[in-house]
């Protein structure tokens, strides 16, 4: 029962968003790209909703246009690094040996590179860039679905339509693509919405660190880490990208919980 | 349980070599050149190729590698391109803020974190579950560093109780203190959210478990069957979690340092990013990955002493 409440508070607040995002790209209230001098430092309004930034741009605009980027960066990283690391962990799976051993102790050596680190080695050879941030995600995500689709798939490979199919003189590779990762898709779904909640978490903390999103692409985290420095003048602009970033990444957190108590009941039992 | 010991003391060793050589390749497969960052766009095309020479940089990469890794083995991590001193140095002078932020985050986390997900677990399906379960939801959806702002907000804009950011240098041990207490709170309530609800679920497992309600009927109180029976038997997804927050605090001290303008190895590594200072980047990360690692390393052997069951199937 609390984890239907999961999975629609999740359903709900990552459909809010999307919605949100697409709209941006079509119509936000004001064109958040305009200066506006006179305007700066607006309090909440009928005209502007939350009122304006430093700059005079609407912050609801803003705000809009900024869940773009983060949506984009979280499905591209977890895109790319998922995709690379289910590659990994499928090969693993389907050759077993020394090709398992190898790439299972490569993937633990990815660990030990935690989001940030990574992106700090990019900035510090290539300078601070969007592209460096989402690259930096995509590689923790590799190791990550490298696990998890190896253990998954290795259940599958003991099932009988699999020995079956093996009987049939079916290959590796073919076995692989069909019977293997369409048994585990729906694992491999749940652990990408969670990973995109921690992908929207990293994307806004490295854009507040200066290691994303540069000007003038707006951002949550850095509209933050502009704020800050205005905490003493207009504090109320340090809360709205917060609050959003809280959105998204609780959004996305509890829909993979609700999907993952779906896919597998036993565990939400277990859980309960 | 001594090759255990040795086989895992190995693949660490192993590891942080492995480390080493990532780093440094991507360090190194540079398109700019070294000696134009540091002496300038002016200078000669005489004076670069001197400097290159003296730095090495015209070897081969693996020589250079070698290099620098047998000078890190000796404690040389190299000259610092900007600050123009030993980046051991630098490391030594920050080190100390970073550790005590570091520590003072993983204690807070752990006391917070375990009391907390014992509290829920007490009260499992009560208000009390409900409200720090919901807390612990929102505290792992937080991030770090805009809890940091809300904190300034609150305890330094409005009630100015505690000062926003700055270290004074622990010559002012009191004002030392006081400055970090918004940091550690920072990165403690972020991390101990995760804890809270391994400890919780893990507690909630062993409660169920007959010896628990063999330890009730003998009519012991509430209190010691918690730490005598259940604790200890919960400890092993604890410490695995505890062993991983150690990982993330570490990192985290990166974040919040920035946020709060505390001067530690992650304001540090960040000047160094600006600098272009790429001996000192390349150290403070290769530091990083192996303390997270190190905490990896110390969690497994933690597991064997907390479960002597494990060193029966290790031996």
């Amino acid at each position: 029962m609390t984890r239907a409440i999961n999975l629609r508070i999740g359903a709900g607040l990552v459909l809010v968003l999307t919605v949100a995002a697409l709209l941006s790209l079509v119509w936000t209230p004001y064109d958040y790209t305009v200066l506006s001098v006179t305007q700066k430092f607006r309090p909440p309004s009928a005209d502007h909703w939350l009122g304006t930034d430093q700059l005079g741009r609407d912050v609801v605009s803003l705000l809009m246009a900024a869940s773009v980027n983060s949506l984009a960066v979280a499905f591209i990283s977890v895109g790319i690094g998922g995709s690379i690391g289910t590659a990994l962990g499928l090969t693993a799976s389907a050759f077993g040996g020394w090709v398992e051993t190898v790439i299972m102790r490569v993937a633990d050596l990815g660990f030990a590179f935690p989001a940030l680190l990574f992106a700090i080695m990019l900035a510090a050879a290539f300078g601070p860039s969007l592209t460096n941030a989402i690259l930096a995600i995509a590689f923790i995500n590799v190791p990550i679905f490298t696990r998890v689709a190896r253990g998954a798939a290795n259940q599958i490979w003991t099932r009988d339509y699999v020995l079956a199919g093996r009987a049939a003189g079916a290959s590796q590779f073919s076995l692989t693509i069909d019977h293997v990762l369409p048994n585990i898709s729906a694992t491999l779904i749940v652990q990408a919405t969670i990973e995109f909640a921690v992908a929207i978490l990293a994307e806004a903390a490295l854009s507040y660190l200066g290691l994303g999103a540069q000007p003038p692409m707006p951002s949550w985290g850095r509209m933050l880490n502009e704020a800050q420095t205005l905490m003493y003048l207009a504090p109320q602009l340090a809360i709205y990208p917060g609050l959003c970033i809280i959105a998204a990444v609780l959004g996305f957190g509890l829909l993979g919980d609700g999907l993952r108590d779906i896919s597998d009941p036993r565990l939400a039992r277990a859980r309960a | 349980m001594q090759v255990f010991l040795i086989k895992r003391t190995l693949g660490f060793l192993t590891t942080i070599l492995a480390i080493s050589v990532i780093v440094f390749l991507v360090m190194n497969v540079l398109p700019g050149d070294p000696s134009v960052t540091i002496l300038g766009i002016d200078s000669s095309e005489d004076a670069r190729a001197a400097l290159r020479a003296q730095l090495g940089l015209d070897d081969p990469i693996w020589q250079r590698y070698l290099h620098w890794i047998w000078g890190v083995a000796q404690g040389d991590f190299g000259t610092s391109y900007f600050f123009r001193v030993p980046v051991g140095e630098l490391i030594a002078e920050r080190l100390p803020l970073t550790l005590s932020l570091a520590a003072f985050g993983t204690l807070a986390t752990v006391v917070l974190g375990i009391v907390l997900g014992v509290i829920a677990a007490a009260n499992h399906g009560r208000a009390g579950d409900w409200i720090i379960m919901l807390l612990s939801q929102l505290g792992i959806a937080i991030p770090a560093f805009w809890l940091s702002m809300l904190l300034v907000l609150l305890f330094a804009v409005k009630l100015r109780w505690l000062p926003p950011g700055g270290f004074p240098g622990w010559d002012e041990p009191v004002a030392a203190l006081r400055s970090l207490i918004l940091p550690t709170t920072a990165l403690a309530l972020v991390q101990s959210a995760v804890l809270a609800r391994v400890t919780r679920s893990s507690a909630l497992e062993v409660m169920r478990l007959d010896f628990v309600r063999t330890a009730r009927a003998t009519g012991m109180t509430r209190g010691r069957i918690l730490g005598r029976h259940i604790l200890p038997n919960a400890l092993v997804p604890i410490v695995t979690i505890v062993g991983m927050q150690v990982a993330a605090v570490v990192t985290g001290t990166i974040v919040i340092e920035n946020v709060f303008y505390l001067p530690g190895l992650g304001r540090l590594v960040f000047q160094s990013i600006s600098n272009r200072d790429l001996f000192t980047v390349q150290a403070l990360v290769v530091l990083f990955a192996a303390i997270v690692v190190t905490a990896n390393f110390l969690v497994d052997i933690a597991y064997v002493l907390i479960d002597p069951r494990l060193k029966g199937r290790l031996s």
